[in-house]
């Protein structure tokens, strides 16, 4: 797609990507239907507390570790502030390095929505600056500065005149986008726009896009064994160093949802190469990635020892292992990549998919091509499980989880994971990005899944006591009896 | 007008969703954008019954922003009330929905002549703080729940407001404490949040003998409002009883509004305060032959914990309080009051206080100060940078804290001055010079 760099602005990713939160199918028809351009969401007459891409975005550019973050809104918006700022901080101390990234608000009151808030916000970029002196400000938009029509690029574009430093605004109304992803968008928007540098030289490293990091030894040992460099982004780096991401050999990531804009966008305006095949989780999906990097890098035949060494190793492991998952039936309940790759790994393990429930759904990602991960699954599922596109909405989950009785729910955000050992299900919190990355990592997920459906203490302790909060009426209808017809 | 909201302790209205949550059987639904109550559920113990993901919410877009959403919330109540058991149901307001200008309450009422048990209360995030939040949910409750209740007052029941549900950490073993302290003297505590508690006690509110406040303003507003609806009075007990000195003075206190008989309730004063030092007698040479404990104190907190900790600082352990800070922006009608709490010390000593919300602010005059040695730091995680520098004993116990996990402790009562001992201790015993 065309990305313009220009605007502070860009398209939701339902705009985009179309992008949708209400769905129910089965893997297969989400799959043609993505190739079709055919899918539309469905709204609900019913609906739980989400989450909103103002949140992403605070979440998520924090992670850079010398830059300011204003957040024009109400004090309850930046409550997240303090403990991300300390999640932050001991991810930089794990590497010993300060964490120096600021969060601020402009505390918007009931007279703020009626004459409006720019001299505040403009004393704010002042004060944050004499304060801080961060390499960066970036300003957060939220659904009162939007409601109220606040014209905040104005202020910021002023504002940034008396400061050294850019000031630049991120327009995250939590209105604009019923996906939270966008977010990530809104971020990636902001570095690509305004922070990235054009190359002044080719380095000899990756961008590798992902939140926390924890693999980092491993990644930088497996780029090592085929001479490359990686550069994390965008946990623990400093302004400074985003600003040469455009001289990368490639960029690669995770995460398709995490990476889709970044990527691309890198790709359009600067020629970075971004790999676009299924992600590193499991086996297959780790093989398919490596090679792929291997042949956009020229490292083909560094990437085939890697595998060969590595395999000697682990796959023995993972096969005698495997002898005792077989037949677990799963749900899973992730974000619109993850949702779909550790289904992957699921099945690779020989465990069985009941059901995926994917907080949204991308229907392509920003190259126009349908998620390759979900066209993978398609094709090589054993069976056409059933699939529900659902922005956590917990009612749904626990009628699927009571109407499919899995052996194991694996999730991978917070507030999800408990509602299934509620309902007395042994769950795995697949926080952790790289918790089935590689080799390694899926052989130990593959333990963890034997230790957690081993020893059941804890969730048949705790169902055993406590009382559900949904009627017996609600877990009697189908789990979309309350969503509508398509829009 | 917009402020610099710097490292702040406190959160907007709508975070009054956690005093909702914090009553058995009430399920909040709110009308309101898709990431408030994610946002607001900052903390622990945020996976009751009823949690952030369970509560019914709008979820408003950009459709509802333009056309209305009234609509909406009509289906989300109607199909809340089929999906969620709850026996009280409370449609909160945020932002989005007040600004333009989506008329829940006649929403509610339709609902509300219907029989349904379902009521409102507006809590834009704009118009204040989650403190504010508290008072207005707890207004709502007794205007529209208890609207046909009329009293008989039961003898010796008591109605406590103290600390703020889910937002200080130490909420439940608070409530827990005070109930305990009551019941010591004969007296049966009604409180609405927490375990075991719920629609009943709000059913109970009007019967009670007496309203009791413990807090240094939040709560007093509720109290007069049931005065004014109940003929109930009320005590204002302005100060959290931390260790011997201010949980005697409080029984007394709470003994003699409600007309017990003096003996009795200093019969367990002496006994409770035995006790006590028997604790602080086998411990004193630690506290005294301490090399590094400090001298001089600062809380940076909201008003409970600073007044609160500084007078059992002070009035038991004779520390010399350095300026403290009641940062949860307290409305200025108590702020007088609130100063001279602060002077109302033993042996004259008096406190500075400043109700400055800025936490940089606050910062930078901790580290102009001099503690004449190590500072004893008490605050929360946004302390945890200043105390560094500062070089100080540092102890986080109010919100936001993110580093210690609290589940039902508390320093309320004589039990809650050691268990404050204990856990300073733990840090000034990290060092030895």
């Amino acid at each position: 797609m065309a990305f313009d760099f220009e605007s502070t602005t860009f398209g939701t990713r339902e705009e985009r990507l179309g992008s949708i939160v209400g769905y129910v199918g089965s893997i297969k028809d989400l799959a043609e239907q993505s190739r079709c351009g055919t899918l539309r969401e469905r709204g609900r007459c019913f609906s739980q507390s989400s989450s909103c891409d103002a949140g992403c975005v605070l979440g998520y550019i924090t992670h850079i570790r010398d830059v300011a973050l204003i957040n024009h809104a109400p004090s309850g918006c930046a409550a997240p502030a303090s403990p991300i700022v300390t999640a932050q901080t001991q991810l930089a101390e794990k590497r010993s390095l300060s964490y120096n990234t600021v969060v601020l608000g402009t505390d918007l009151n009931e007279s703020d929505t009626i004459f409006g808030a720019g001299a505040g916000l403009r004393q704010t970029i002042l004060e944050t600056w004499e304060r801080y002196k961060p390499a960066a400000i970036f300003v957060t938009t939220s659904c009162v500065s939007g409601i109220i029509g606040e014209d905040v690029d104005s202020v910021i574009a002023e504002a940034a005149e008396e400061v050294p430093i850019p000031v630049v605004p991120i327009h995250c109304e939590g209105f604009k986008s019923k996906v939270w992803a966008t977010g990530f968008d809104a971020c990636d928007h902001a570095i690509l726009s305004r922070i990235v540098k054009p190359p002044q030289q080719k380095g000899n490293f990756v961008n590798f896009k992902n939140f926390n990091e924890s693999a980092r030894e491993d990644i930088i040992d497996m780029f090592d064994a085929i001479g490359v460099d990686t550069f994390f982004l965008y946990s623990n780096t400093t302004l400074e160093e985003i600003s040469h991401i455009s001289e990368a050999l490639a960029t690669v990531s995770i995460c398709g949802t995490l990476c889709s804009y970044l990527g691309n966008g890198l790709e359009e305006k600067y020629g970075v190469p971004y790999i676009k095949a299924i992600n590193p989780l499991g086996v297959t999906g780790f093989e398919t990635w490596f090679r792929e990097i291997g042949r956009v890098v020229g490292k083909e035949k560094e990437v085939e020892a890697y595998i060969t060494r590595e395999r000697a190793i682990y796959i023995p492991q993972i096969e005698e292992v495997k002898k005792k998952l077989k037949g677990l039936r799963v749900v899973l309940g992730m974000g619109s990549s993850f949702a779909f790759q550790v289904a992957r790994v699921v099945q690779e393990l020989d465990m069985e998919v009941a059901y995926v429930t994917s907080w949204h759904y991308d229907s392509r990602y920003d190259d126009g091509n349908p998620p390759p991960h979900v066209q993978h699954l398609a094709a090589h599922t054993p069976v056409d499980f059933p699939v529900n596109i659902a922005d956590q909405q917990n009612f749904e989950l626990m009628n699927i989880l009571n109407t499919y009785k899995p052996d194991l729910y694996l999730g991978r955000h917070g507030g999800t994971s408990v509602w299934a050992i509620k309902q007395g299900v042994p769950a795995i919190f697949m926080a952790d990005e790289y918790m089935t990355f590689g080799y390694k990592r899926t052989l130990s997920f593959a333990h963890t899944v034997l230790d957690r459906i081993t020893n059941r203490s804890f969730e048949n302790n705790l169902s055993a006591r406590i009382r559900l909060p949904y009627t017996k009426w609600w877990y009697q209808q189908e789990s979309d009896s309350l969503y509508k017809e398509a829009e | 007008m917009a402020k610099t909201l710097d490292q702040a302790r406190y959160k907007c209205a709508l975070g009054g969703i956690q005093t909702a949550q914090a009553i058995e059987g009430v399920l909040p639904i709110l009308h309101a954008g898709p990431g408030c109550a994610d946002k607001l559920a900052t903390g622990y113990g945020t996976s009751g019954h009823f949690a952030p993901r369970i509560f019914p919410c709008s979820n408003l877009s950009e459709t509802e922003i333009v056309f209305g959403g009234e609509k909406r919330l009509q289906e989300l109540i109607e199909n809340a009330v089929r999906v969620i058991d709850a026996d009280l149901y409370i449609v909160l307001t945020g932002c989005s929905a007040e600004i333009i200008g989506d008329d829940a309450e006649e929403v509610v009422n339709q609902f509300r002549a219907r029989g349904k048990p379902v009521i409102h209360a507006s809590t834009a995030g704009f118009k204040g703080s989650n403190y504010l939040g508290y008072e207005w949910i707890l207004e709502a409750i007794i205007s529209q729940y208890l609207e046909k209740t009329q009293p008989k007052t039961e003898t010796g029941l008591v109605n406590v407001f103290a600390s703020l549900p889910q937002h200080d950490p130490y909420w439940h073993g608070n409530y827990d404490a005070l109930e305990n302290l009551l019941q010591e003297i004969g007296l049966k505590a009604n409180i609405l949040f927490g375990y075991g508690r719920g629609v009943s006690s709000i059913e109970k509110i009007p019967h009670a003998q007496f309203n009791l406040v413990v807090n240094p303003w939040l709560g007093v507003d509720t109290a007069q409002i049931l005065q004014d609806r109940f003929g109930t009075p009320y005590l204002h007990y302005p100060n959290l009883p931390i260790g011997a000195f201010e949980t005697s003075r409080f029984l007394s206190a709470v003994g003699e509004f409600a007309e017990l008989p003096t003996a009795p309730v200093q019969a367990v004063i002496e006994e409770q305060e035995r006790r006590y030092y028997y604790f602080i007698e086998r411990f004193a040479d630690l506290f005294l032959e301490n090399r590094v404990m400090s001298k001089r104190f600062t809380v940076a907190s909201d008003a409970q914990y600073a007044l609160a900790i500084t007078k059992f600082l002070v009035n038991d352990m004779g520390l010399f309080p350095q300026k403290q800070f009641a940062m949860e922006n307290v409305p200025e009608k108590y702020q007088a009051d609130i100063e001279s709490s602060f002077n109302d010390l033993r042996y004259g000593v008096t406190a500075d206080v400043s109700f400055e919300t800025d936490g940089y602010l606050v910062h930078e005059e901790i580290k102009q100060s001099d503690y004449l040695g190590y500072p004893l730091l008490i605050g929360s995680a946004w302390e945890k940078k200043t105390a560094r520098e500062t070089k100080a004993h540092f102890l986080p116990i109010s919100w936001p804290l993110n580093e210690r996990l609290v589940m039902h402790s508390s320093y309320v009562g004589y039990d809650g001055g050691l268990k404050l001992l204990e856990d300073i201790y733990s840090v000034v015993l990290t060092r030895f010079n």
